[in-house]
């Protein structure tokens, strides 16, 4: 974790816009950050944010049209992802950068069963013949928790509950020990108690195979818990990001701050919630200068007109806000 | 929440509950009886593959066994109605005007009709569904250039096309199939490229994609297993089709050639002689519709027993 390791993946202002006809929707407008070898960056934001549209667009899974990425690099290693041919790209999937999404019932393919499609990285790479394959798919099977996986491969995706099913789709996900896993919302669609065990199982993975992982997710409690970093996301944009520990605990951005604000606590008497008044910007239509500016207490005439800049805090805690110093002092 | 946590201590804390967790959210009934004892226990499904498995034999051996039979004219036994034994066991379906037997020439014409629409449709399948995966997964430019030649072939009637090639060229077998396939081939491709529009949008191609799948791979392995199904119901109902108009082609004159026959043809021939012997066009008739009957019933059968989701449905005790 020393700071002196160049990032394994460097995000630096992605934009993405989906274009349909005349209506031009921009998803990500600037999107910045990077994760370092064995460390967890958590990408958080409100739903429509842009997050996983981020992503997708790291994994180059965008459809082009309608998306079109246009502005920024992502740098895997050193080296440009965008601009890598598709072919070679799609060669590297998987054996650099594993994926798991939010729906692992979509994202498994309901007319094979699990042990098949935890072997298919290995077939579609070559690497291993199909009983070897198969024989992997299961070893992995058991390590991502899955009792009796032997017996257990030959099941259908829908024949297992919704946190083994995430479970198989971590499984299939590191099957080629990538450098990197990407975690979209791996948690929203189980229950809590799932929740917590999937997220632990992800980290034992990550400790245990010293992958970096970006985390995708709306959760605070989540990101508080596990992220070395911590990038939050507003209308597409990175608003504010740095040490987990440090945007948590001081935010610089007002979203950040009404973020934070807006979780329920145990430990002070609360008779109501503090939620963020109105709601996320329409990314057809997005506002001039801040796009946090409608709902914001602190907005100005500046912030309608201009954008504003990109101020450190401290070494490493960026945030875009004029009045940047005066939350991070809590003014 | 702000002097939380790096996340060690929670892992340690929740490590025992998560296995026994991960038994408790196990629930699957596993029955797994294998293919023939399930189609044992389905009557229809079974009448139909017996059918079916009947009409190989003939198809295989009929000609070779009975081919002389189905020639051989007998003046003095002319329509002689099903049930007759009096001119031995050949004849007990009944004979035609020329007193040839029934049964006989069932059994050798079992052979040109099936060849003729099994190969007919497997070709509109084969091409039909892999221009329309293409059409449905690669870029737009292809698609529309596959779309609009179907489109040209769909705008003729395709009767009208077959007479139309078939007059100009040679009424030979193969051309015969290759009309009936053309004709046959956009109800496959349009089938295939609606439902890859839809299932390349679905969350596994992205994670096929993800893990590293190139095109190919996840269009062959993904896409195509699950556009197959249907695309099998298809040819089953294709298929009855498929006889129907090589029966209209060969009653036309420029289908099968006597003295080849086919059932159609048999048909078409014994439509003649409706209101003396009936037999000559019935008889026929009731093969092409009890194998067509079959085909549908067995393929029905099939697609069941190969989906992961519905084979539980046969699997099931009856109740």
């Amino acid at each position: 974790m020393s700071d002196v390791a160049p990032p394994l993946l460097e995000v630096n202002d992605l934009r993405v816009e989906f274009r349909s006809g005349r209506e031009i929707v921009r998803a990500v407008n600037g999107a910045t950050f990077s994760v370092r070898r064995g460390e967890t960056a958590a990408v958080l934001g409100e739903s429509g944010s842009g997050k996983s549209v981020t992503a997708a667009a790291i994994m180059r899974l965008l459809a082009s049209p309608p998306a079109h990425i246009t502005g920024g690099s992502i740098r895997f290693n050193g080296a440009d992802v965008l601009g890598a041919p598709m072919p070679e790209w799609r060669k590297r999937c998987g054996l650099d950068i594993g994926m798991v999404f939010q729906d692992a019932l979509a994202s498994l393919n309901p007319v094979f069963p699990v042990g098949w499609q935890v072997a298919e990285p290995f077939r579609a790479h070559g690497i291993l013949d199909a009983r070897a394959a198969l024989e992997r798919a299961e070893a992995l099977l058991g390590r991502v928790g899955i009792p009796e996986p032997h017996e257990r491969a030959r099941d259908y995706p829908h024949q297992f509950s919704g946190g083994m099913r995430q479970r198989v789709m971590i499984a299939m996900a590191i099957a080629l020990d990538p450098k990197l896993l990407i975690a979209d919302e791996p948690t929203t669609a189980l229950d809590v108690t799932v929740q917590a065990q999937i997220m632990d199982l992800l980290l034992d993975l990550q400790r245990e195979r010293h992958m970096a992982m970006v985390l995708i997710t709306h959760d605070l409690g989540v990101v508080a818990e596990v992220a070395d970093h911590v990038a939050v996301m507003y209308g597409g944009r990175v608003v504010e990001s740095g040490p987990a520990r440090d945007v948590l605990s001081r935010p610089a951005h007002p979203y950040t701050l009404a973020l934070l604000e807006s979780v329920p606590r145990a430990d002070i008497d609360q008779q109501q919630l503090n939620p963020i008044v109105g709601s996320p910007p329409d990314m057809a239509t997005m506002p001039t200068g801040c796009s946090f500016h409608p709902r914001c207490r602190r907005a100005t005439a500046e912030c309608r007109a201009s954008l504003p800049p990109r101020i450190e805090m401290r070494p490493g805690h960026h945030a875009e806000c004029f009045r940047a110093h005066e939350v991070f002092d809590g003014r | 929440m702000t002097d939380t946590v790096n996340g060690t201590d929670t892992a340690v804390i929740t490590h025992s509950p998560r296995s026994i967790a991960a038994q408790a959210e196990m629930v699957t009934v596993r029955v797994g009886l294998p293919w023939w004892r399930l189609l044992a226990r389905d009557r229809l499904a079974l009448c139909s593959a017996v059918w079916l498995v009947f009409l190989l034999v003939c198809m295989a051996f009929g000609p070779e066994l009975l081919g002389k039979a189905a020639v051989d004219i007998n003046l003095r036994a002319r329509n002689l109605p099903p049930g007759s034994t009096e001119q031995g066991w050949v004849m007990f379906l009944g004979t035609d005007a020329l007193g040839r037997s029934m049964l006989a020439r069932l059994v050798v014409a079992s052979r040109n009709t099936l060849a003729v629409a099994f190969t007919a449709v497997m070709v509109a399948m084969v091409v039909g569904a892999l221009l329309g995966l293409i059409a449905g997964y690669v870029g737009r430019g292809v698609g529309n250039l596959i779309m609009r030649l179907s489109d040209v072939v769909q705008s003729f009637p395709s009767l009208l096309l077959a007479v139309v090639v078939l007059y100009m060229l040679e009424p030979r077998v193969a051309n015969l199939i290759i009309v009936l396939a053309v004709t046959r081939i956009p109800s496959y491709l349009r089938v295939a490229r609606a439902e890859v529009l839809e299932i390349r949008e679905r969350g596994f191609v992205d994670a096929a994609r993800s893990m590293g799948g190139s095109r190919a791979h996840i269009l062959w392995r993904h896409v195509l297993p699950i556009v197959a199904p249907t695309l099998l119901t298809i040819l089953t109902v294709d298929f009855a089709i498929v006889m129907l108009s090589e029966s209209g082609l060969s009653f036309l004159g420029i289908g099968i050639q006597p003295p080849e026959i086919t059932w159609g043809l048999m048909v078409a021939q014994g439509r003649n002689y409706l209101s003396q012997a009936w037999w000559l066009a019935f008889l026929p008739g009731l093969a092409i519709m009890f194998t067509t009957l079959s085909a549908n019933l067995l393929s029905n059968w099939l697609r069941l027993i190969t989906d992961p989701v519905q084979r539980w449905r046969l699997e099931a005790p009856k109740s």
